[in-house]
């Protein structure tokens, strides 16, 4: 959740990024004191299908596009200060606020589920809000901490690296989302990345070695 | 008017989500989910098909381009 939200608000800027993640927050805080205990009646399934297919589309074409300009820029590449100007967005970038809205939202409904759950079971449902809540502050104090480190990172190799991770989350909704189980469950996740990110590096040296000037770059 | 400019906005809005610089992405995520469930469906274990066909596709789109 805090991955998108950051990788999105440094690649395609932060105020829209930031809307979207706090609109999808205010949505899921209203849903969940909303449904209460009624909230595992939601088709979480469907949303999974819907929002792994939709992540997984423009996480496939900024792979495509991170690919491209890593191969032609070299993971030096360019920083966001050096672009020239003209090239921010004005006015709200629904591109970013979709993809944070959406990446917290379906994040947090599945928190709020395993909250809820565990606490609706063991009749302890304010331990268990205090214990998903704190959880929540804290990936947002670690998320705001590492943006500075983040932002130095040259905008061509971001594109990749956010590129990599929505492939990632989106192929496993997406296909958990069509009722199929991944072989060592969530554990799948980190395996996606590391095969997205393979992929990606092979296809960066194919292409600057099909074009030597770019490997002196 | 503005309705329909907001409608214009709307839909290119996700035109460009969607379709992007290449339709083929998103066919093939599509084509690839519905044939996961399928495949599903048959008893064969189809986990494998969508990264392999999202490989195969952004592949495809960088040689083309």
């Amino acid at each position: 959740m805090v991955a998108i939200v950051i990788g999105v608000g440094v690649t395609r800027g932060w105020r829209s990024s930031l809307l979207g993640a706090g609109a999808g927050l205010i949505v899921l805080l209203a849903v969940s004191i909303g449904f209460g205990t009624a909230l595992t009646a939601v088709p979480i399934d469907d949303l999974r299908l819907v929002i792994g297919a939709l992540l997984l589309i423009f996480g496939l074409q900024w792979l495509a596009k991170g690919i491209r300009r890593v191969a032609a820029q070299g993971f030096a590449g360019i920083h966001e200060e050096d672009i020239p100007p003209g090239h921010e967005h004005e006015g709200v970038d629904w591109t970013s606020f979709v993809i944070s809205f959406k990446g917290v939202l379906l994040e947090g409904l599945e928190i709020a589920f395993i909250v809820i759950s565990f606490g609706a079971t063991s009749n302890s449902l304010t331990p268990a809000a205090i214990g998903g809540a704190s959880a929540l502050v804290l990936l947002t104090i670690v998320g705001a901490a590492s943006h500075r480190a983040i932002t130095r990172i040259p905008r061509s190799v971001l594109i990749l690296v956010v590129g990599v991770m929505l492939s990632s989350f989106g192929s496993f909704w997406g296909v958990e989302g069509v009722g199929v189980d991944w072989p060592g469950g969530e554990a799948a996740i980190a395996a996606l990345v590391g095969l997205y990110a393979a992929f990606a590096l092979s296809m960066v040296a194919v292409r600057r070695r099909a074009v030597p000037e770019l490997a002196q770059t | 008017m503005i309705v329909v400019d907001w409608l214009k906005g709307f839909g290119k809005f996700w035109w460009d989500f969607l379709i992007g610089d290449d339709w083929t992405i998103a066919a093939t995520v599509v084509a690839a989910l519905a044939s996961t469930y399928g495949l599903a469906q048959a008893g064969v274990p189809a986990w494998w098909l969508v990264p392999a066909a999202a490989l195969g596709v952004v592949m495809l789109s960088l040689a083309r381009s």
